[in-house]
């Protein structure tokens, strides 16, 4: 092997390692927590939930991981999977928006950051939404907008409640005004459920940030949180840039909100089925 | 691109693409002198210089890049929500407060009157000087200012009052306080009252319409915005030193993400420009104002005479409709 071919092969599987990290699928047979370094094994990862062994930390999950792990079997039926962005501005950073769009789709498998249809959860019907983060950081465009819109008319129709899991970095940029405006169309639809008498629980992943925490991820009847997820406005960079000072440890995770009054409850993984199960029929008594 | 200002003796500040101006203000500034010295009159010379420097301005302003347009919403001189409302409405009182934690000095609200008719005004408040801007926060409002601003809109629903809101700021306020009493939920909760208002909503972007901070005063029936404000997700540094992975490229970032009243307008994010004065709304704020004025009248007539329920359908057919996307 010629010492170029070395070091590019060493390039390459730093990259792989970077990427396997940044979307948090694990590639190989073990898994090394991010938090606690832990090795584990990848099955036994997946039998817990996708949830340390060791330090109890939540990995992040895929849109498809979320529901099997929450719906009842086969429960799941996905709608308007049909919708997909578009680079309407033109839009052209290191990468044109249209070529990243194509790109994101073939490596996720999915259509945009958000799968949304009907669902039973402990035998209670209800529209759910799950982010995925894997997608442009779980970045709200018009899809997600109209799509999480959607799932709101949904319930409304259905006469049932709404579940949405936010996982998302904030609004899209490569979509410009058009994805502010998004919060404007989502929060709108929330109003319409309130309207209607029906419920909304907000389930708030690592991460939920900048403007889908400035919508609706923050308007649930019942906000819960998952362990250690990062939900906040402005994020921790842009705030210690503006006030130029080290933050308080623990500022803006999970255990940081419940203290000031921002979630119900902070959740483990393991328990969210029962508990949103309960939450569920409490709300259904009629 | 620079963003440097300078300043002749005259107190005028201006910016790196009005240079040209500066030659012709110092020769009108010296006419002028010898005009007031009563040596000779310069009357005529005065007036020829005065329309040349119209010309130029007007040539400069109808030219002007997205990245000097953001320049000119920025202006420190350019008029002020406060300014705005003395010029516009009669009989302003302020009222202050969120009745929870304070009052933000960030976000002005109060009752008036326009035209005689009762209304209910506010916006974000940013300074001229320096020491105004530090007791404004830049304009930039912390959650109190959100919760203030919906208890006033409160006030105006329960009394049938019609709401004018200004739109000013950087963005809401990033600080571990703002954090703590819940920024995103004041803003978001914001979003869904103003969806639901029973009165005539109009907001007007008069200068910085800076994302989620923006936004959570901003669901008018109609949005308004001023020939040379601008209205985005993310300001132009902001986004360039994320996409772009260098802060200098704001002027790159400021095109591609279409954020002036034009492009806008294009967009059908705003649904009408209310032009501004030759040379921006700083040259003449009365006149900006009078400018703002009749569109704010023009726009609230149609509004006054609907239901509440058709209000409400009103504005959520307005954003529900935003979005652009493709369906296979």
């Amino acid at each position: 092997m010629s010492i170029h071919a070395w070091f590019k092969r060493k390039k390459k599987a730093k990259e792989a390692a970077y990427v396997r990290e940044r979307l948090d699928i694990p590639g190989n047979l073990w898994v090394k927590c991010y938090k606690c370094s832990e090795a584990i094994f990848a099955s036994d990862l997946e039998t817990n939930l996708k949830v340390c062994p060791k330090c109890g930390y939540h990995f992040k999950l895929t849109a498809g991981e979320r529901i099997k792990q929450l719906v009842d079997n086969n429960s799941f039926k996905e709608i308007d999977a049909n919708i997909r962005s578009t680079d309407f501005l033109n839009f052209n950073d290191s990468k044109s928006y249209a070529k990243r769009i194509e790109a994101t789709i073939l490596k996720s498998h999915l259509k945009d950051a958000i799968v949304i249809g009907p669902a039973k959860i402990d035998g209670v019907n209800c529209a759910l939404a799950v982010m995925d983060f894997s997608f442009m950081g779980g970045s709200v465009g018009s899809v997600v907008g109209e799509k999480v819109a959607r799932l709101i008319e949904l319930a409304v129709e259905k006469k049932c409640p709404a579940i949405i899991f936010s996982a998302s970095g904030g609004m899209r940029m490569q979509e410009g005004i058009m994805s502010l405006m998004q919060m404007a169309k989502t929060s709108a639809a929330l109003g319409r459920l309130r309207e209607n008498g029906l419920p909304y629980i907000s389930v708030c992943t690592d991460p939920t940030t900048g403007g889908t925490s400035a919508s609706f991820a923050m308007l649930g009847d019942i906000n819960i949180a998952e362990p250690g997820a990062l939900i906040c406005f402005a994020g921790p960079r842009v705030i210690e840039q503006t006030i130029r000072q080290k933050l308080p440890p623990g500022f803006q995770r999970s255990e940081y909100l419940l203290e000031h009054g921002m979630v119900d409850m902070v959740c483990e993984r393991k328990k969210l089925k029962a508990t949103l199960g309960t939450i569920l029929k409490w709300f259904n008594e009629r | 691109m620079s963003d440097k200002k300078k300043k002749n003796n005259n107190n005028r500040f201006v910016l790196e693409f009005e240079k040209p101006l500066l030659e012709l203000y110092e020769k009108l500034d010296g006419l002028k002198e010898v005009s007031s010295e009563g040596k000779m009159d310069m009357g005529e010379e005065i007036r020829l210089l005065e329309k040349r420097i119209e010309t130029v301005k007007r040539d400069i302003y109808t030219k002007l890049t997205p990245i000097q347009t953001v320049q000119v919403a920025r202006h420190m001189q350019r008029p002020t929500t406060l300014d705005y409302i003395s010029h516009i409405f009669e009989d302003y009182i302020e009222l202050h407060g969120d009745r929870n934690f304070s009052d933000d000095p960030a976000l002005v609200s109060g009752i008036a009157k326009l035209n005689g008719r009762s209304v209910v005004v506010l916006g974000q408040q940013k300074g001229k000087t320096t020491k105004e801007n530090i007791a404004r926060n830049f304009g930039m409002a912390n959650p109190e200012g959100y919760r203030k601003a919906l208890r006033v809109m409160r006030i105006a629903e329960r009394y049938e009052k019609p709401i004018i809101s200004f739109i000013d700021t950087p963005g809401a306020y990033p600080g571990i306080g703002a954090e703590e009493r819940g920024q995103a939920e004041a803003i978001a909760k914001n979003l869904r009252e103003m969806a639901e208002l029973t009165v005539p909503f109009i907001a007007v972007v008069t200068g910085e319409g800076g994302s989620g901070g923006a936004l959570g005063i901003g669901m008018g029936n109609r949005v308004l915005i001023l020939e040379f404000a601008i209205y985005s997700v993310i300001s132009p540094e902001g986004c360039a030193s994320i996409l772009f992975r260098d802060a200098k490229r704001a002027n790159d970032a400021a095109n591609a993400m279409k954020i002036t009243a034009k492009d806008l307008l294009k967009l059908d994010v705003v649904d009408e420009i209310v032009k501004e004065p030759v040379g921006g709304a700083h040259n003449d704020a009365k006149q900006a104002a009078s400018f703002i004025k009749s569109a704010v009248i023009k726009n609230l007539e149609p509004l006054l005479s609907l239901s509440h329920r058709e209000l409400i359908a009103d504005r959520y057919n307005k954003f529900r409709k935003m979005g652009i996307f493709v369906e296979e």
